[in-house]
C-alpha cells in the first residue's frame, strides 16, 4: 500500500468539507464560482472513487482495503478506523456519483428560495456524512457520520421544501433521531459487553465470534432490538416508514434523490455491516420478524402506491416496497440474500433516484405533480416520457435492467434461508410467494402511473403549454445513471464480483442455506461444472 | 459449417445492436431507421439458416447428434454465494427450429411493415421495438440458463407492451397494453417461483440442461417438483394465453396488425409452449406425463384441452376479424400445450412450427384487407364482404392459410394437428384426442365463417377496395408457400423434423415411461380430415345457403340458447372477473384501504405519538411546570403584587405622612433598642 | 454646670420642630421647622462638647449650620418651583408620588 492509499479514504470523506468551507468564503453573489467550486469538489471526490474502483483488489473483497487506523478519542478507546470492503465500496462510489449528478442537475434548477450557496454547502456536508458512514469501521465514528447526515437534510427539507416542509422536516428529524438514540444505546452495550476496550467494528465482530465471549441470548436479543429499530427507521421498514413519504414529498428534487439513493441505504448497510456480523445468533431469532415486516412492506407499499395521486409521493411509497425486497434478502441471512440486498441497494439508488429526478422535472414543467392533471407527456416531451417509461420498467424489476438483480435473488434466497432458520422454512417460502406477488403489484402501479402521466393526450389546461423536452443539465446528470442501470442489468457480475467475497465474509457466522435436494448436485453447489 | 453453430450468439446480438442504432440514429437515416431493422433481421435470418443447415448435418451424422452444440458459457454472467452462472448459447434442435421460425417471420413482418406503417408518426420507434423484440425472443430460445430465458421472456413482454400500445393516444390501446403486460406478469409470479425452486432442486444451478437431468434422475422430492411444475405452468398460462388468463390476447389486437402477426400469433405467445418443451424433464416428472398407469389426465393437458374448446367457441361470436384470429391462436396454443401434456413433444413443437407460418399468413392477410379493402377497419360484418374480386392475392393466400389452419390434407396444419391427435391416443390420453377432434371441427367452422364474411357475399364497407402493393402481397405469398409445404418435413411418414429436433431430455423422459413416438396412421388422418370437411360443409351451407333454418335466429327465440350466447359473447365473464373484480378491487378499495391505514393507523400512530407527547408535554407544562414550579415563582410575584396593592394605599404621596411614619418607626425601633440595651444589663 | 437644662431645651426645640414638620401645611413653615430640629441637634452637640472639654462638638455644629444653610437654599428653590407649577405651597396638594 503506497502513501496515497493511506489518504484516499480520508480524502474521499473530508474533501467535501474543504469544498464547503471554500464556498463559505465566496460571496453570495458569485453564483457561478460557487457552483464551479461545488462541482469541482464533488468531481475530485468522485475521482478518488474511481481510483478506489480501479485499484480495489476484487479477489479479496472480503478484506478491508485502504484501511487507516489511528487513535482518535483515547478515553473511550474510539479510533479513527476507516476502510472499504466489497459491501461498502459500491455504496461509497454510488454516494460520490449521485452527489456529482445532483450538483449538475441543480445547476439552474435551484428550488425556492434559490440561495445556491447554502444549498451546495449543505449538499457537501451531506456527502461528508454519507461517505463517512460507508467507510467508518468504528462504532463511534460510524455514529457520528450517521448522525451528521441528519442536519443538512433537515435544513434542506425545512428551507427548500414544499408547502408542508416544516412538518416533514421535523418528522424526519425526530423519527430518525429516536432510532439513533436506541442505536447508540446498543453500541454502548456492545462496548461494555466487550469489556469496554474497543469500538472497533472488526474487533468487536472478532471478539463476539469467540464462543468464550458469546453474549447471553436475552442480552443479544435486546441489543439487536436497539440496532434493529435504529436501522429499520432509516431503511425505512414497515411500520416505521411514515416519515418517508412526507419527507420525499416535501423535499426539493435533489434532496429526494439523495434521500432515496443514499440515505435509505445507511439503514440496510448498518444491518449488513454491524447488526448481523456482530450478533448472528440474535439476527437469526429476529429474522422471521424482519422478513415478515419486509414482505408486508412490499405488498403494503405497493398498495399505497396504487392509491396515490401525487407523482412524488407514489415514488416515495415505491421505495418502501423496494426496500422491502432488500430487507427480505437480508432477513434470509444467506449469501444469496445479502448479495441481492447490496445489489438491490445500488439498483434502487440509481432507479429511484432517477425517478425522483424525473418527478422533479415533470413537476417543474407542469407546475403540478398531481397525476390526474397530467397526461400525454409523450406528446409534449417524448424523450422525457420515454425515460420515465424506461425507469418505470427498471423499477418494476425487468430482467436486463438493474432492478431485477436486487429483486429476483431476494425471492430466490427466501426459498432456502439460512440453516439457522430451518424451523421457519415454511414461513420464508410463504414470504417468497408474497414477494413474487409484489412484483406484479409493482408492475401495476408503475405502469398505471406511466399510462396516466405519459400516454394519452395532454389535459385541456396544459394543451397549449410549451413543455421543454430534456435539456442539457438533465442529459448530463441522467445519462450516466441510465447507462449504469443498463450495464448493471446486462452484466451483473460487475457488481456481484465486488460484493460476493465481502458478503461471504459477513455471513461467516451464519449457517449455510437449507439443503433442498440432498445429493442431487453437490458438485454444482460447489460451483464446479457438472461432468 | 460448425462456424455457424459456435457463433450462433450473433443471431440475437445483431437485432440487439440494431435496436441501439435505430434508437440513437434512426430518425436521421433516410428511411427513418427501418432499413437498419430489415438489414439486421435479414442478417440474423441468414445466420439462422446457416445454423439450421449446420445443425441438420450434425444431427444426421452420427452419435454426437443428440448433444447440444455451441458454447454454453460465453462469459461469466454472475457469481454469488456458491453458484456461478455463465451467459451462454444453447443450440439444439428446438433452438435451431425456433431461431429459424422467429427470424423468418420477423423478416416477413419487417418487410410487410415497411408499407403497412408508412407515414406512421412513430415509424422509427416501431422498428426499434421490433428489433428489440426479435433480439429478446432469439435470446430466449437460445438461452442456456433459466435466467437468460427469463431475460428474453420479460424483454418480449416489454416489447409487446410497447407495440400493443403503439397508438397510445387512444386510452383503449394503452389499456390493452397494460392488460397484456400485467396479465402475463401475473403468470410470471409462477415463473419466478418455478425458476427459484428448480434452481435449488437441481443443486443450485440455473443451467437448464442440468435442471432437466436432475429432474429426470429422480433425486428431487416429488412434492416440491410438482409445486415447481405448477408454478411454471402459471407462467405458461400467462404468456401463452391459456385459460383462464387468455383474456389479454384478444385485447392485444389493439396493436398494429404486423405486430399481432409476429408477436401475438407466431412467436411470443408460443414462449409458454417453448418453456414446457425446454423444461420437459421437469414437467414430465412433475406431472407424471409418461408414468405407466397415469390416469390419462394432468394439469398441462387439461389446461390445453379446456383452452382449445373455450377459445374456439369464442371465435364464433366475434365481429372483428383479428379477434377471430386471436381466439384461434389461443385455441391452437391450447393444442400445443395439450400435446405437451399428453407426451407428444415432437408433435407440439411441430405444430408450433407450422402454426407460425399459417397464422402469420392469416394475420398479415387480415392486415392487407384492412389496409386496402376496408379502410382500416377490422369489422367483418360492417366493413367487409365480397372482397375476393378486388383482392385476389389476399383472398387466395387467406383461404390457403385458413385451410392449413383447419387441417386440410396436405397442408401444414394437417400434419401437425394429426400428429397431436395420434400422439394423444397413443399415449393413453383418449379423452384429449376426442377434445382435439372436436376442436378441429370447430376450427374449420369458425374459419369458414371468417372467410365467408370477409371475402364472399356483398361488399358492406364504404371504401374503394383494391389489391395491396407488393411489400404486402410478397410476404403473404411466401408465407402461404410455407403454410403449404412446412408440414411436409415431417409428413408422409418422413419424420425429418422429428430427427432434427430430437432431444436427449425428451428421449430420457420417454424411456422412463417406455413410451415411443406415435407412428403416422392413415386411418386417423382420414377420420380427422373427414370431420373437418363435414364441419366446413356445414358452416358453408349455413352461411352461403342459409341452410339449417331452425338455427338462424335461435338465440332470439330460445332463452337457453340466448343465455348461452350471451355467456360466450361476454367471454365467460372472465374479463369482468379480472378487470372489475380483481384489478378493480385492488386498485380502488384495497389500495385505498391500505393507504387509509397508512395515513390513519400507522401515520396516525406516529402523529398520535407526537400528539400524545404534546398532550403529555402540555400537561407537564401546564400543571407541573406552570402551576407547581412556576406557580411558586409566580406565587411570589402574585403575593408581591397583592401585597403591593394593599400597601399601595399607604403610598399617599404626602411627604408628611411618610415622615410621620418614618418618625414613628424610628421611635419604635429606638425604643426597642433601648429596651434591649437596658434589659441586657 | 448642668447638662440637663441644655438637653431639655434641645428636646423641646426638637419636638417643636417635629410637630411643625409633620403637622404644618405650609411648606415654608415645614422648612423652618426642620431648621428647628437641626438647631436642636446643634445645641446638643455644643453642650456635649463643652461638657467634655472638646471642640469637636462646635466643629460638628458648624458643619451642621453650613449643611442646613445649603439645605434651606435647595428646599426654598423646590418650594419656589412647586409654587410656580401649582400656584400653591400646600403640601397636601403635592401628591405626585401617590402610587
Amino acid at each position: 500500500m503506497n502513501g496515497f492509499d493511506h489518504w484516499v479514504l480520508s480524502g474521499a470523506v473530508f474533501i467535501p468539507i474543504i469544498g464547503a468551507i471554500v464556498i463559505g468564503f465566496i460571496p453570495r453573489a458569485n453564483e457561478v464560482q460557487i457552483k464551479a467550486a461545488a462541482l469541482l469538489t464533488t468531481l475530485v471526490t468522485l475521482a478518488l472513487g474511481v481510483y478506489l474502483v480501479a485499484s480495489f483488489d476484487y479477489d479479496s473483497s472480503g478484506v478491508l482495503q485502504f484501511a487507516v487506523n489511528r487513535p482518535w478519542i483515547d478515553v473511550i478507546h474510539s479510533q479513527y478506523h476507516v476502510g472499504v470492503d466489497g459491501i461498502s465500496l459500491p455504496l461509497l462510489v454510488l454516494s460520490m456519483f449521485i452527489t456529482v449528478l445532483c450538483v449538475i442537475y441543480s445547476w439552474d434548477h435551484f428550488p425556492e428560495p434559490h440561495d445556491p450557496k447554502g444549498f451546495l454547502i449543505l449538499m457537501l456536508i451531506l456527502e461528508v456524512g454519507m461517505n463517512g458512514t460507508f467507510v467508518a469501521q468504528d462504532l463511534i465514528l460510524f455514529f457520528v457520520f450517521f448522525e451528521l447526515v441528519l442536519l443538512p437534510m433537515y435544513f434542506m427539507i425545512g428551507r427548500w421544501g414544499g408547502a408542508r416542509r416544516q412538518y416533514a422536516s421535523i418528522k424526519f428529524f425526530l423519527f430518525t433521531l429516536f432510532g439513533s438514540a436506541l442505536m447508540i444505546l446498543s453500541f454502548l452495550a456492545l462496548y461494555f459487553k466487550a469489556g469496554g476496550t474497543t469500538f472497533d467494528i472488526p474487533g468487536l465482530i472478532a471478539y463476539f465470534s469467540d464462543p468464550a465471549h458469546a453474549l447471553a441470548q436475552t442480552t443479544a436479543l435486546v441489543i439487536f432490538g436497539g440496532l434493529f429499530i435504529g436501522f429499520a427507521i432509516k431503511v425505512p421498514m414497515f411500520p416505521f416508514h411514515t416519515w418517508l413519504p412526507d419527507a420525499h414529498t416535501e423535499a426539493p428534487t435533489v434532496g429526494s434523490v439523495i434521500l432515496a439513493a443514499i440515505l435509505l441505504k445507511l439503514g440496510t448497510y448498518g444491518f449488513i455491516r454491524i447488526a448481523i456480523p456482530m450478533l448472528p445468533g440474535a439476527a437469526a431469532s429476529w429474522a422471521p420478524w424482519i422478513g415478515g415486516l419486509a414482505v408486508i412492506g412490499i405488498i403494503y407499499g405497493a398498495l399505497c402506491c396504487l392509491a396515490q395521486t401525487d407523482l412524488k409521493r407514489l415514488i416515495a411509497f415505491s421505495s418502501v416496497a423496494h426496500m422491502g425486497f432488500v430487507m427480505l434478502g437480508i432477513s434470509t441471512l444467506t449469501s444469496y440474500g445479502i448479495n441481492a440486498a447490496v445489489f438491490g441497494m445500488v439498483a434502487h439508488g440509481l432507479i429511484t433516484g432517477m425517478l425522483f429526478f424525473l418527478a422533479g422535472s415533470i413537476g417543474e414543467r407542469y407546475g403540478t405533480r398531481e397525476i390526474s392533471r397530467l397526461g400525454g407527456l409523450l406528446v409534449q416531451a417524448p424523450r422525457l416520457g420515454w425515460i420515465l417509461g424506461f425507469c418505470a420498467m427498471a423499477s418494476l424489476g425487468l430482467p436486463g435492467l438493474a432492478g431485477f438483480w436486487g429483486e429476483f435473488p431476494a425471492i430466490l434466497s427466501s426459498f432456502a434461508p439460512s440453516g439457522a432458520l430451518a424451523d421457519h422454512l415454511g414461513l420464508f417460502r410463504a414470504y417468497m410467494v408474497i414477494a413474487a406477488v409484489g412484483t406484479v403489484l409493482a408492475a401495476g402501479y408503475l405502469l398505471w402511473m406511466f399510462q396516466r402521466v405519459a400516454f394519452g393526450v395532454p389535459k385541456e389546461e396544459f394543451e397549449k403549454a410549451h413543455i421543454h423536452d430534456v435539456h442539457m443539465p438533465e442529459w448530463l446528470s441522467w445519462t450516466p445513471i441510465l447507462l449504469l442501470i443498463v450495464i448493471l442489468g446486462i452484466y451483473p457480475h460487475f457488481l456481484f464480483k465486488t460484493t460476493n467475497g465481502a458478503v461471504n465474509q459477513a455471513t461467516i457466522g451464519v449457517p449455510a442455506p437449507v439443503d433442498i435436494a440432498p445429493g442431487s448436485g453437490a458438485a454444482a453447489a460447489a460451483g464446479a461444472p457438472a461432468p | 459449417m460448425t462456424w455457424f453453430l459456435t457463433n450462433a450468439w450473433l443471431i440475437p446480438l445483431i437485432p440487439a445492436l440494431s435496436f441501439v442504432v435505430i434508437l440513437l440514429f434512426g430518425k436521421r437515416l433516410p428511411n427513418k431507421g427501418s432499413e437498419v431493422g430489415v438489414i439486421a433481421v435479414s442478417a440474423s435470418f441468414v445466420l439462422a439458416i446457416g445454423t439450421a443447415i449446420a445443425w441438420i448435418q450434425r444431427a444426421t451424422s452420427g452419435e454426437e447428434h443428440l448433444r447440444p452444440a455451441a458454447n454454453n458459457d460465453l462469459f461469466l454472467w454472475f457469481k454469488f454465494g456458491p453458484s456461478e452462472t455463465h451467459f451462454g448459447i444453447h443450440i439444439d434442435g428446438l433452438a435451431v427450429m425456433l431461431l429459424f421460425v422467429v427470424t423468418f417471420i420477423a423478416l416477413m413482418v419487417h418487410i410487410f411493415s415497411l408499407e403497412y406503417l408508412r407515414g406512421d408518426r412513430r415509424y422509427t420507434y416501431y422498428f426499434a421495438a421490433l428489433s428489440l423484440f426479435t433480439a429478446s425472443m432469439l435470446t430466449m430460445v437460445s438461452a442456456s440458463n433459466s435466467l437468460q430465458l427469463l431475460l428474453g421472456w420479460e424483454g418480449m413482454g416489454v416489447c409487446s407492451f410497447m407495440l400493443i400500445g403503439h397508438w397510445w393516444e387512444d386510452k383503449a390501446n394503452s389499456d390493452a397494453a397494460l392488460k397484456a403486460f400485467l396479465t402475463t406478469r401475473t403468470g410470471d409470479i409462477g415463473l419466478l417461483i418455478g425458476l427459484t425452486m428448480t434452481f435449488f432442486l437441481a443443486g443450485q444451478t440455473f443451467d437448464i440442461e442440468k435442471i432437466n437431468q436432475a429432474a429426470l434422475a429422480g433425486h428431487m422430492p416429488h412434492t416440491l417438483l410438482l409445486v415447481a411444475g405448477i408454478a411454471l405452468m402459471g407462467a405458461v398460462v400467462g404468456k401463452s394465453a391459456q385459460f383462464p388468463l387468455h383474456t389479454w390476447l384478444p385485447d392485444a389486437m389493439a396493436g398494429p396488425t404486423p405486430v399481432s402477426a409476429l408477436i401475438h400469433a407466431a412467436t411470443m405467445v408460443v414462449a409458454g409452449v417453448y418453456l414446457v418443451a425446454r423444461f420437459y424433464g421437469v414437467f414430465s416428472q412433475a406431472f407424471h406425463i409418461f408414468t405407466p398407469g397415469n390416469s390419462g389426465f394432468n394439469l398441462v393437458a387439461i389446461i390445453g384441452g379446456v383452452t382449445i374448446i373455450i377459445a374456439a367457441l369464442l371465435a364464433f361470436v366475434q365481429h372483428d376479424i383479428k379477434k377471430v384470429l386471436a381466439y384461434s391462436t389461443v385455441s391452437q396454443l391450447g393444442y400445443m400445450v395439450m400435446a405437451l401434456g399428453v407426451g407428444a413433444w415432437t408433435a407440439a413443437i411441430f405444430h408450433l412450427f407450422t402454426h407460425a407460418f399459417f397464422k402469420a399468413d392469416l394475420f398479415l392477410g387480415a392486415g392487407s384487407v384492412s389496409h386496402s379493402g376496408s379502410h382500416h377497419s377490422f369489422d367483418m360484418k360492417k366493413d367487409m364482404g365480397g372482397l375476393r374480386k378486388q383482392m385476389p392475392v389476399t383472398f387466395v393466400t387467406f383461404v390457403i392459410g385458413s385451410a392449413a389452419l383447419a387441417g386440410i390434407f396436405p397442408l401444414a396444419g394437417f400434419w401437425s394437428k394429426d400428429e397431436i391427435l395420434v400422439g394423444a391416443g397413443h399415449n393413453g390420453y383418449v379423452a384429449f384426442m376426442v377434445i382435439g377432434l372436436i376442436g378441429a371441427m370447430m376450427t374449420a367452422g369458425y374459419m369458414t365463417r371468417c372467410v365467408w364474411l370477409t371475402f364472399f357475399g356483398e361488399y358492406r364497407g364504404h371504401g374503394h377496395p383494391h389489391e395491396s402493393p407488393r411489400q404486402i402481397t410478397g410476404p403473404l405469398i411466401i408465407l402461404t408457400f410455407m403454410a403449404v409445404v412446412a408440414g411436409w418435413v415431417n409428413g408422409f411418414g418422413l419424420h425429418y423434423f422429428q430427427k432434427w429436433t430430437a432431444n436427449p431430455v425428451v428421449e430420457s423422459a420417454m424411456r422412463l415411461g417406455r413410451v415411443t413416438e406415435a407412428p403416422f396412421s392413415w386411418a386417423a388422418a382420414a377420420l380427422s380430415v373427414t370431420l373437418v370437411l363435414i364441419a366446413i360443409a356445414f358452416a358453408w351451407a349455413y352461411y352461403e345457403y342459409h341452410a339449417f333454418g331452425f338455427l338462424h335466429g335461435l338465440t332470439e327465440r330460445n332463452a337457453t340458447a340466448k343465455a348461452g350466447y350471451t355467456f360466450v359473447e361476454q367471454k365467460y365473464y372472465l374479463d369482468h372477473l379480472w378487470t372489475d373484480v380483481v384489478v378493480g378491487s385492488i386498485k380502488r378499495p384495497i389500495a385505498a384501504g391500505a393507504y387509509w391505514v397508512n395515513q390513519h393507523v400507522i401515520d396516525g400512530a406516529v402523529n398520535g405519538t407526537a400528539a400524545g407527547s404534546r398532550v403529555v408535554a402540555e400537561f407537564v407544562y401546564r400543571y407541573i411546570d406552570q402551576d407547581l414550579v412556576d406557580g411558586a415563582v409566580n406565587g411570589t410575584a402574585f403575593s408581591a403584587e397583592e401585597g403591593g396593592s394593599i400597601l399601595r394605599r399607604m403610598q399617599t404621596g404626602r411627604v408628611q405622612q411618610y415622615a410621620a411614619a418614618f418618625f414613628g418607626f424610628g421611635v419604635v425601633i429606638i425604643g426597642i433598642g433601648l429596651l434591649a440595651l437596658t434589659h441586657s444589663f | 454646670m448642668l447638662l440637663n437644662e441644655y438637653l431639655l431645651l434641645a428636646a423641646f426645640l426638637f419636638c417643636t420642630g417635629v410637630y411643625g414638620a409633620l403637622a404644618r401645611k405650609n411648606s415654608v413653615l415645614v422648612l423652618m421647622s426642620i431648621e428647628l430640629i437641626l438647631n436642636a441637634v446643634n445645641i446638643n452637640l455644643i453642650a456635649f462638647g463643652a461638657f467634655n472639654h472638646t471642640v469637636a462638638g462646635q466643629v460638628f455644629a458648624l458643619f451642621v449650620i453650613a449643611v442646613a444653610a445649603a439645605e434651606v437654599g435647595v428646599g426654598l428653590a423646590i418650594v419656589l418651583l412647586i409654587y410656580r407649577n401649582r400656584h400653591s405651597i400646600d403640601l397636601d396638594k403635592v401628591d405626585v408620588m401617590k402610587g
